[in-house]
């Protein structure tokens, strides 16, 4: 049957098909949604896991335990769970193993764009590359037979619009999901150095036969046209380079570590001018370099940001490979448009942790921040955040700079989500505490996964797969790592957060905040929007400095757009003249 | 054969593109296109603008459409209109719903949202349509559905028939709103303006 998927429901049901009976993740865009797919087929399991590492170790288990397993994260999720990653490499599997990486050319939705095939190289595994959801549904069946065959696990790589494009997929029947049963072998899964020296060993033999797997394998292959130029390309970049130079011979790379050199060079022989086109890192270009092939790439193609066919066909009428089209259609000519002023991603009008930034900024404190929806508060008009790096760091930066000038311990605080802090937070809280830090972490407690799309996590009480679970308590966590100073605010309650900051960051002791309300998205509680009137307005704009999207200035006083606010009673807080009330009742 | 077409769906976070390019990619379906669908999720989507790519045709390659080489630019907000004018093709259609929704700089004060964006597109797009689908979906019984209403007037200008499109609603839209969506989807299609 054809059904029209993306690529992420498409390697969920691969997955499926393929026998896959056990599934770990952390959500990470664009990688969220194959777990979240993979998890309503009959006769499977899959759990959201705190992170990605711990994903991976899950996977790892499964995979020794005898079951095909697929293991699912964005590329910084890799970062993560690379510990695990690069010595499951030397032991091996049992059951096939495929591990989905989801890069993000073009940063759509991440902090860097990594290019990920580098860990399939640096693990020594594996790495498989489709270019659209009929190939990332073929690929998880296939990796799991290379992986396998191989005795190795495998990455499949796929890019945003890879995975967030929809396109129709050929589906099968699913396979019954068997497990080989699991067999005790120390010498294979105890890496200690006596029996890693013989898995590393064993590592090169495996590359030596998958280097031969990959000069025969179907996912390599020729399309001979005109030999002109022969372009060598993997992935998303392959259907640019159909739109782009549908003339030209294509070597399309589905295998991508590690390379079929004799391939490569038999394609080289046969046309005159030989180009690679990938997206980011000159991942293939390189290698076609060392083996002394004359090759161009990145010389034209740029190794940042996402590729599109238009922008490689212009860089080919450059080169003077593609001639230049004749420009029949006479464009308009844009240059007298007015100003289009930018409309960046905000926090969602009622979001209650708008009431912590607030306060946050007002008390001029240094924010070291983390990754979620709240790192928006960095921008205007709250510009409450001072960093923010990866998954958890905002607690080990606050400790650092509190260590390095005493000066900031006071004046700075660590903001976290709850399930950021679950992710990697409690480590750097547990140093902070270890290391006699005077730090304040601000927990914004929002009981969800929300950037990615309200995922569950150890703290809702619910699992991936919709059963009521253990729902971690906060407090008590906290507690438990050292913290004397624990304190749950309403972050919509301005005066309290605002006192409870005060006190917390002026005590010389590591202490917790934890601002506790739902995400707005999940609330269920209707509120009366604020009602703005104009007449008692005097223009001050207090309210705008809360960024709240539903409020804006016209004729020089505030409005209140009533369809958009959720009466959340945060503006009628900040306003010094009772001009926005809150369900007929002003002021705080 | 069939006609290649590439379609822009551009807003803001919440407008219902997402919903609007499903039906479309059943429709196109139904019609026996090849299609490709492309969305951003995640950060972008949280009040920021959005921009949904659908392209059909016989065979199509990339999931993206080349810059400047929209047939059609549906905007479900003014300035998003404007902002993704340079990629409609010259002499592509150009639908723009009415509806203005601030940014945060124009919230701010930090910014002026343009004026006359509407003469200033149709000056260089003599053909572009624009439509108050909000106040449409409300007559025809729900605001949500101006998205459809919007759906209902490109539908007109691409090569699928009326008969698919009302099949695609039935298929895509919960049946308790269908009567709703339907009614919004053929006052955009005779939609006059």
């Amino acid at each position: 049957m054809k059904e029209l998927l993306s690529g992420n429901e498409a390697i969920a049901r691969g997955a499926f098909e393929s026998g896959v009976t056990v599934a770990a993740a952390y959500p990470g865009t664009p990688s969220t949604e194959i777990l979240e797919n993979f998890a309503r087929y009959p006769g499977v399991y899959a759990e959201w896991a705190p992170n990605e590492k711990v994903a991976m170790e899950v996977g790892i288990g499964s995979s020794l335990a005898g079951a095909r397993t697929l293991v699912a994260m964005k590329h910084v999720g890799v970062n993560v769970a690379a510990d695990p990653l690069l010595t499951f490499a030397y032991t091996g599997v049992n059951g096939g193993f495929v591990l989905v990486s989801a890069d993000d050319p073009g940063m759509h939705s991440s902090q860097n764009e990594q290019d990920n095939r580098h860990y399939a190289k640096f693990a020594k595994i594996p790495l498989l590359e489709p270019c659209d959801s009929q190939e990332a549904r073929d690929m998880v069946g296939l990796a799991l037979e290379i992986s396998e065959q191989f005795d190795t696990p495998v990455m499949l790589r796929t890019t945003t619009r890879v995975a967030h494009s929809q396109s129709f997929v050929e589906t099968g029947n699913p396979r019954p999901g068997t497990t080989r049963g699991y067999v005790k072998n120390a010498p294979k899964y105890l890496m200690v150095p006596a029996f890693a020296k013989m898995r590393r060993a064993a590592l090169e033999v495996r590359m030596a036969g998958l280097r031969e797997y990959s000069e025969t394998s179907r996912l390599n292959f020729i399309e001979w046209r005109d030999r002109a130029v022969g372009v060598i390309t993997s992935g998303i970049s392959y259907q640019y380079v159909r739109e782009a130079l549908p003339d030209a011979s294509v070597l399309k790379l589905g295998l991508t570590n590690p390379l079929p050199e004799g391939l490569i060079r038999q394609f080289a022989a046969g046309v005159n001018r030989l180009i690679v086109v990938e997206e980011l890192e000159p991942f293939i270009e390189d290698q076609v370099k060392a083996m002394g092939l004359a090759v161009s790439g990145k010389e034209l193609i740029p190794n940042s940001g996402e590729l599109d066919a238009g922008m490689i066909s212009e860089k080919f009428v450059e080169a003077g490979i593609k001639p230049a089209l004749p420009d029949s259609m006479v464009k308009p000519d844009l240059q007298d448009a007015p100003g289009v002023p930018g409309r960046p991603p905000v926090l969602c009008p009622g979001c209650p942790h708008r009431g912590m930034f607030y306060v946050l900024k007002r008390l001029k404190l240094n924010v070291t921040g983390d990754i979620g929806c709240y790192t928006l508060s960095g921008l205007p008009p709250l510009e409450a955040m001072d960093c923010c790096v990866c998954m958890g760091a905002s607690i080990g930066a606050a400790h650092g700079m509190g260590k390095a000038d005493p000066a900031l311990a006071g004046r700075t605080v660590a903001v976290i989500g709850d399930s950021t802090f679950l992710h990697s937070g409690i480590t750097g809280l547990l140093n902070m505490v270890y290391n006699k830090g005077a730090g304040t972490v601000i927990i914004l407690d929002n009981r969800t996964t929300a950037m990615t799309g309200h995922q569950q996590h150890p703290g809702t009480g619910l699992s991936l797969m919709g059963e009521v679970a253990p729902a971690v308590d906060l407090e008590t966590l906290v507690r438990a790592l050292g913290v004397k100073r624990v304190r749950v605010v309403d972050p919509l309650d301005l005066a309290e957060t605002k006192k409870a900051v005060q006190e917390e960051t002026e005590a010389g002791e590591p202490s917790v905040i934890i601002a506790r309300r739902p995400c707005v998205l999940l609330s269920k509680a209707v509120e009366p929007a604020v009602e703005a009137l104009p007449d008692k307005c005097i223009g001050c704009k207090a309210c705008i400095r809360l960024g709240c999207p539903a409020i804006l200035m016209k004729e020089k006083t505030a409005r209140v757009h009533p369809l958009a606010c959720t009466g959340c009673g945060l503006c009628p807080q900040v306003c010094p003249e009772a001009a926005l009330v809150k369900g007929g009742k002003t002021g705080a | 054969m069939l006609k290649p077409v590439d379609i822009l769906m551009v807003g803001v976070g919440g407008q219902g593109t997402i919903l609007a390019s499903r039906i479309l990619a059943v429709a196109a379906q139904e019609a026996g296109y090849d299609i490709k669908v492309s969305e951003i999720h995640g950060m972008a989507q949280r009040g920021g603008s959005v921009v949904t790519q659908v392209r059909l045709g016989e065979k199509v390659y990339a999931p993206l459409i080349p810059a400047g080489g929209a047939d059609v630019l549906l905007a479900f907000e003014k300035l998003e209109g404007l902002r993704l004018l340079a990629s409609l093709k010259p002499g592509g259609t150009i639908i723009i719903n009415e509806q203005e929704i601030p940014p945060v700089p124009v919230l701010t004060g930090a910014a002026e949202y343009p004026q006359n964006i509407l003469e200033y597109i149709r000056s260089k797009a003599p053909g572009m349509m624009s439509v108050d689908a909000h106040s449409i979906a409300k007559e025809c019984g729900n605001a949500k559905a101006a998205n459809v209403v919007l759906l209902g007037v490109i539908a007109r200008s691409l090569p699928i028939g009326r008969e698919i499109w009302e099949k695609a609603l039935s298929r895509r839209v919960p049946s308790k709103l269908l009567e709703v969506n339907k009614a919004a989807f053929a006052a955009g299609y005779d939609y006059k303006q």
